[in-house]
């Protein structure tokens, strides 16, 4: 690299960084994953006003002709600080707004990219699955976030997803990819073939615990065609960016097994929902953020699923 | 009960509208709200009860088990428990559930005769909104009590369990109902009764069509031994889905526990189960 490149690139990202600084915009924090891949870290929290409803990774791709954003935060806010944290980086147009599922801590940051028209890309159960939960969604959002989730608002999908498609963004082709009910039942994944990363949504839970609002059964069919495709790099939907995402897999997978089979169990024992989960723990092995608050929700959740099982 | 569908249906467009338009109007309800000036409970109260007196602590009769908070919205288990036997000169006759901030508000209600042995039941409700939950009971002689618990769970209503529907409504109605453990003549004795239903709320919109989807859900349960009915349920989509009810019955030497089910396409389903207790006075107890 010559001195002057580093100069003109020097230049460049301070002039941006003033620019933003100059309007007053806050600029979410970002990593290169891999050339062309930049994510941002959430904090591995339940939302509160602290923390502005970010806490789940977020992050754009970006092409020779355009920028495709994925997941955009858990406000408004935080959407306007992504969208600067992009214009930081490439003056291309943001072509696509993906959401890898329906929950709000990574779609309340699309009403940001409107005035950029882009696609809003989801799965094909996106759009019916925001429909039913909004009312609650914004009524959730306003009291745990207050005036932090002002301006918040569920933008529906324009383009959906069902089984594989695929985005052109210019040089870099995406590969985005729908699933068996698991977390939820529109969890999708995108997948950039040029860099080897694989943003599984949440999916892929690192060190957070994952939440079944979906399926346990189903999330464990998910995790072992997941392992297949064998990516170079992982941005997990919640923890740590581009972690040794096998440990981090078997490590979920662990989870959702016992949960699974921990719960078979009592319901053959005959015990109630109650009983259940106050008798089923966790194994000390894997010590999961986040427990005490949704242990007892997936306890519960797996319970319904499969006490008709059999 | 009457369903009111059609005005459950405005209610959820009307609130719909205000989340949309003035997402900060809408107050939630909070645990140290007076539970006795909730509107909702107060009209609910007048037509129901018609100024009769309620005692607002009925722990000897009742008590109301639920969580302060609820792990799923969608499925929050309660149990209402009775403070004494059923005997034929005192006996709690009807049980009313009313959670507040659901859209709609009465849940339903659970008859019981002295044939029940114990006024106890289970159940698994959809919670939509931080919410007093309460339940009312009706004693033999026309008393009424009442057990109250402040519920944070948010979404029960509103969040249709992700599975395949269509699905759901082809499975429909598989019945089961069992004894827990070895039912002994004289005591009361806990039975589950599960029934496959989508029990679905009616306030998801479908997004192609911009149509609320008709609610579906079972409305009345009417379980009998021996041919005399001991639990008769009433109830609405506030019950989860695949609703699961367990409760108490005195068998005597033998004889048939049977659940008859309605829901509200008028579909009928049936289960029964042969119970055989042991003679009473045995070692063992039907009490678990």
């Amino acid at each position: 690299m010559s001195v002057a490149f580093a100069w003109r690139h020097g230049v460049f990202v301070i002039l941006i960084a003033c620019a933003a600084i100059a309007h007053g915009e806050p600029v979410l924090s970002i990593t290169q994953i891999a050339p062309g891949d930049y994510a941002h870290r959430g904090h591995d929290d339940i939302a509160t006003p602290d923390n502005g409803g970010d806490i789940a990774n977020v992050g754009f791709i970006v092409g020779t002709r355009c920028v495709a954003v994925i997941d955009t935060g858990g406000t408004l806010a935080e959407g306007r600080a992504l969208r600067a944290a992009i214009r930081a980086v490439t003056p291309l147009p943001v072509c696509y707004v993906i959401n890898t599922h329906m929950h709000p801590d990574h779609i309340f940051g699309n009403a940001a990219f409107k005035d950029d028209h882009p696609q809003f890309v989801g799965s094909v159960a996106l759009a019916q699955a925001e429909a039913s939960r909004a009312d609650n969604y914004m009524r959730a959002l306003n009291r745990e976030l207050g005036s932090a989730a002002a301006g918040s608002e569920i933008v529906a999908p324009t383009m959906t997803i069902d089984g594989v498609g695929t985005l052109d963004l210019g040089g870099r082709t995406l590969t985005l990819r729908t699933w068996k009910t698991a977390h939820t039942n529109n969890d999708l994944t995108v997948y950039d073939e040029k860099s080897g990363t694989l943003w599984t949504g949440d999916l892929l839970f690192v060190r957070c615990i994952p939440v079944v609002d979906g399926s346990v059964t189903g999330w464990l069919d998910d995790i072992a065609r997941i392992r297949q495709m064998n990516p170079r790099h992982v941005v997990p939907g919640h923890g740590p960016l581009d972690p040794p995402w096998r440990q981090s897999l078997d490590a979920e997978e662990r989870y959702l097994a016992d949960l699974a089979r921990d719960v078979r169990a009592a319901i053959k024992k005959g015990e109630t929902i109650r009983q259940a989960v106050d008798g089923i723990g966790i194994d000390g092995k894997d010590a999961w953020l986040l427990a005490d608050i949704y242990h007892r929700r997936n306890v519960t959740a797996a319970y319904a699923e499969l006490e008709w099982e059999q | 009960m009457k369903t009111t569908w059609s005005g459950t249906r405005a209610v959820t467009v009307a609130t719909l509208a205000a989340a949309l338009f003035a997402p900060y109007a809408a107050r939630a309800a909070q645990p140290d709200d007076d539970p006795e000036k909730v509107v909702r409970w107060l009209d609910f109260k007048e037509g129901t009860f018609k100024g009769r007196a309620i005692d607002p602590h009925g722990d000897a009769v009742i008590k109301l088990d639920a969580p302060a908070r609820a792990a799923d919205a969608a499925v929050v288990p309660i149990a209402v428990n009775a403070q004494f036997p059923q005997t034929p000169t005192h006996y709690i006759r009807k049980l009313y559930l009313f959670i507040d901030e659901n859209p709609e508000p009465y849940a339903g209600s659970f008859e019981f005769t002295p044939e029940s042995g114990l006024a106890t039941i289970e159940t698994r409700v959809r919670v939509e909104d931080y919410t007093f939950m309460r339940v009312i009971a009706e004693t033999n002689d026309g008393k009424l009590y009442s057990a109250i618990r402040f519920v944070k769970a948010s979404g029960g209503c509103s969040a249709p369990a992700d599975k395949d529907e269509d699905a759901a409504e082809r499975t429909a109605g598989q019945v089961r109902i069992q004894a827990e453990g070895q039912a002994v003549a004289g005591k009361p004795e806990l039975a589950q009764l599960m029934v496959r239903h989508p029990n679905r709320t009616g306030m998801a919109m479908n997004q192609v069509t911009r149509n609320y989807a008709t609610a579906y859900f079972i409305r009345k349960v009417s379980v009998t031994y021996a041919d005399k009915p001991v639990m008769i349920a009433n109830v609405n989509f506030s019950i989860s889905e695949n609703p699961n009810f367990r409760f108490y019955f005195v068998p005597g030497g033998s004889g048939e526990l049977k659940a008859h089910i309605e829901d509200t396409k008028n579909k009928q389903w049936d289960g029964a189960v042969a119970i055989s207790a042991q003679p009473g006075g045995a070692q063992t107890s039907a009490m678990k």
